[in-house]
């Protein structure tokens, strides 16, 4: 307990040394690129910034398969030459069904729906209620389909962020169907909600034989620019995912949106305007039907245009998102909270000036209440406070300002333990102990103390770190991360200099 | 001048009768405690953004602007605000919008705040927004869901571990204290009229951690005296723990408040109102270890802690 071992005592010199280079990157540019430089990083409460909070919209998800499926359906069975009555989807069950024609046909129409169930195995089950056959999504799967959906939709989200030239963004998952996007330096996020705001799905129908009507297999979809619509069919015959590229461009003196297609995009596109000549042929985004020209003839080259009302910046933002690629859903902001720069400057001063002074006051109270052994308990103090800079440089971790109110609280907190020892200390002097023995018993005795009160603070921040977001689960990480070194720092650190002090000047009375 | 600490809390040799109080302690506490319930219900927290939902804006102005001047310019855009404030500089407006309701209620509320901020830079060009933020109503039902719930196991994790360190005894009267010292707080959020939110019940949470860990030190030391004196009186075993461990008590005591304290003046808008909490659930949790969980152990522990007597 009164002896450390020279192997023990460089180890805990080592640590703070290491702690103490960790912390430079914070403080001086890295000499040479091949160095690891990790910094701590300020969170958008210092920076100024913006966090959005997105929600995607799993209803529409479970839609558009509802209706893929359907038209699915559809065609196996018109392709088996079956018929069938009343399909209709159900939205809140999840479900498609359908009367079949005859009771004869009903096992061939079973077989349909079988074969198209087991292309998917494990999403679809088919059931029969009151001679109408159902087809249901199940609800594991729908769930496994929202978090891919979250996935893929992080990947376009940051496609369409990269290309507005926003510095590193922080974009991630939040849960099943959620995504948390981080925008440091931009205060105003409204121009990236109106690119967040469209899925920017483009898809390419033939219009039904009743352009004015809604038929079964088809739905009514409002034109471009609001006043009329179109009956189109909901068997998507182009899908936008074979976009190779999109491009503003100017034609006949008007601005339109160039596309090129992938192989399969090309393939599917001259098969169609092959089998169709003369037909309406409908270009459809996020529900609006941007044009519906004639087709004059077959389209081979795996390009074309569009040419709507656009204007410079609505032709460029639209071949932007396209690029970008369409959402699986729509994404809604549900939480939005941007900080401007100047505010941000303003928390970092007050967040450093709170540090500086309530450093300050625990230092002068230890000394003037614990004289040498205070002395020491501060040295153990600037100690602690390098090893959690440290340890937050090291992971690359955010600060925030509830962040540095964790630092400031752990600092006061932290000497709790040498006040125990101390105490311990001069009760075992009172005691009529000797120098030695007194040191002695007193680490021994505070030891179980300081480890059962820390023990208690800590579960109280993990609970808050699990619970808690944002800025006050940085407030819970850094206190958690500050009981962790403080037991370093009291137990062994502040030890070790005491051990020190005695193994060297052998008092014959202890300085407390 | 390093050879002996200049400053001392209390005489080592000194013996206060603290459990000749213990009743009074009590009486005091609970009656703190109740009326702090009864502020609760009737008027209530100030539920902040956070647990509210809505949008609050913060604006800076070159030069002092005028809360009803910037409500009358957000009424002719058609805004219905519910407090346009001057906060910390007369430059400094604050803005709070309550949650729309209806069907599309969380779309509105994003484009809205957007609608402030386009309000405020059309008319007011020098203007600066310092902050923006808005919260839709799911948002801000899960959050207070999920504050309570860190509260809740905060407490109940406190109870295991206490239970499973010292004995039945102890954990119960250190959880009586503790959602003593909780209330009073809440009470005392109730009367300061600080905003309930996220960083508010950090502070709660950050007085429950150290409230628990000053009565452990005390609890810690009544264990150990229990065993050294074994036919001491649990009335007098429990003056003597308290006083061996006051310097200590109040030394902790002193530094955290110290740490906080420079919070509370300078920590700006975000942790004035969380240092200040802090700075009170201190002095609470301080003098509830000495006058509430010692004579609530004495009350519950007087059979089974010291059978003799």
């Amino acid at each position: 307990m009164m002896y450390y071992s020279r192997l023990r005592m460089l180890g805990v010199v080592g640590i703070l040394l290491i702690s103490a280079l960790l912390c430079l990157p914070n403080f001086i540019k890295s000499p040479s690129p091949s160095l690891p430089w990790h910094q701590v990083h300020l969170g958008l409460d210092l920076r100024g910034g913006s966090y959005l909070l997105l929600q995607l919209d799993t209803k529409s998800l479970q839609h558009d398969r509802l209706q893929a499926l359907e038209a699915e359906t559809r065609r196996d069975l018109l392709n088996a030459h079956l018929g069938f009555l009343d399909m209709t989807r159900d939205d809140d069950n999840a479900s498609l069904s359908f009367q079949p024609r005859a009771e004869s046909e009903h096992l061939a129409d079973r077989h349909v729906l079988d074969n198209i169930a087991s292309a998917t195995p494990g999403e679809l089950t088919v059931t029969e209620q009151d001679g109408r056959l159902i087809l249901t999504l199940q609800h594991d799967a729908m769930k496994a389909r929202a978090r891919e959906a979250v996935s893929r939709s992080i990947e376009i989200v940051r496609r369409r962020i990269d290309s507005t030239g926003a510095l590193d963004p922080t974009i991630a998952r939040e849960g099943d169907d959620r995504i948390i996007l981080e925008l440091p330096g931009i205060s105003d996020p409204e121009r990236i909600k109106n690119l967040l705001g469209t899925t920017a799905r483009m898809t390419f129908h033939l219009v039904g034989p009743n352009p004015t009507q809604q038929t079964p297999g088809t739905t009514l979809l409002p034109m471009q620019d609001g006043k009329t619509s179109l009956a189109v069919q909901d068997q998507v015959e182009v899908d936008g995912a074979n976009l190779s590229d999109a491009a503003a461009t100017r034609s006949e003196g008007r601005w339109a949106v160039s596309l090129k297609f992938d192989s399969k995009g090309a393939e599917d596109f001259a098969r169609i305007t092959t089998a169709n000549v003369g037909k309406l042929f409908a270009i459809v985004l996020d529900n609006r039907i941007l044009t519906a020209p004639v087709i004059n003839s077959p389209i081979t080259a795996g390009s074309g245009e569009i040419t709507g009302n656009f204007t410079a910046r609505s032709a460029s933002d639209l071949a932007l998102l396209l690029r970008a690629g369409a959402l699986p859903a729509p994404l809604a902001v549900i939480e939005q909270r941007s900080i401007g720069p100047s505010l941000g400057a303003a928390s970092i001063r007050a967040g450093m000036i709170s540090l500086a002074v309530g450093f300050v006051l625990v230092v002068v109270f230890m000394f003037l209440f614990y004289a040498r052994f205070g002395w020491y308990a501060d040295i153990a103090l600037f100690a602690n406070l390098v090893l959690i800079l440290a340890i937050l440089s090291l992971f690359g971790a955010t600060l925030t300002l509830p962040g540095m109110a964790g630092i400031l609280l752990t600092l006061g907190m932290a000497v709790d333990a040498n006040i125990l020892i101390n105490e311990r200390i001069r009760e075992e002097v009172k005691r009529g102990r000797k120098p030695l023995q007194a040191l002695q018993s007193g680490f021994e005795r505070a030891t179980g103390t300081i480890i059962d009160s820390n023990a208690t603070a800590f579960l109280a921040h993990v609970m808050l770190f699990v619970f808690g977001t944002g800025a006050v689960r940085n407030f819970a990480l850094t206190i958690t991360i500050g009981i962790v070194t403080t037991l370093f720092t009291t137990l062994i650190f502040s030890r070790l200099l005491i051990v020190r002090w005695y193994a060297h000047t052998r008092p014959k009375e202890l300085p407390v | 001048m390093l050879s002996r600490p200049l400053l001392r809390f209390v005489r080592d040799d000194r013996q206060i009768r603290f459990m000749r109080g213990r009743y009074a302690g009590l009486i005091v506490s609970a009656v703190l405690s109740i009326a702090s319930v009864l502020l609760f219900f009737t008027p209530g927290l100030n539920l902040g953004l956070d647990f509210r939902g809505g949008i609050i804006v913060e604006t800076h102005s070159p030069s002092p602007e005028d809360p009803a001047h910037m409500r009358a310019l957000l009424e002719k855009a058609q805004i219905d605000t519910a407090s346009v404030q001057s906060f910390g500089s007369p430059n400094d407006i604050r803005i709070a919008i309550n949650l729309p309701h209806g069907p599309n209620a969380e779309h509105q509320t994003q484009q809205l705040v957007d609608h402030v901020k386009q309000a405020i830079t059309a008319s007011e060009p020098g203007t600066q927004i310092q902050r923006a933020d808005a919260v839709g109503g799911s948002v801000s039902s899960e959050l207070f869901r999920d504050g309570i719930l860190a509260l809740v196991c905060s407490l109940g994790m406190i109870l295991v571990y206490i239970w499973f360190r010292f004995e039945r005894e102890f954990a119960l009267s250190a959880v009586i204290t503790l959602v003593l010292d909780l209330t009073k707080t809440i009470g005392f959020l109730v009367i300061t009229r600080f905003e309930f939110d996220l960083v508010m019940v950090a502070a709660l949470l950050t007085i429950l951690g150290y409230s628990t860990n000053d009565k452990v030190v005390v609890y810690d030391r009544v264990r150990e005296n229990l065993k050294k004196y074994r036919t001491m009186p649990l009335q007098e075993l429990l003056d003597l723990s308290i006083n061996e461990t006051l310097n200590r008590t109040l030394g902790t005591s002193m530094t955290v408040f110290l740490a906080a304290l420079p919070l509370a003046l300078f920590g700006g808008s975000t942790l004035t109102g969380f240092a200040t909490v802090m700075l009170f659930g201190i002095v609470v949790g301080t003098s509830s270890s000495i006058f509430i969980a010692a004579p609530l152990l004495l009350l519950m522990g007087k059979k089974r802690l010291r059978r003799a007597n």
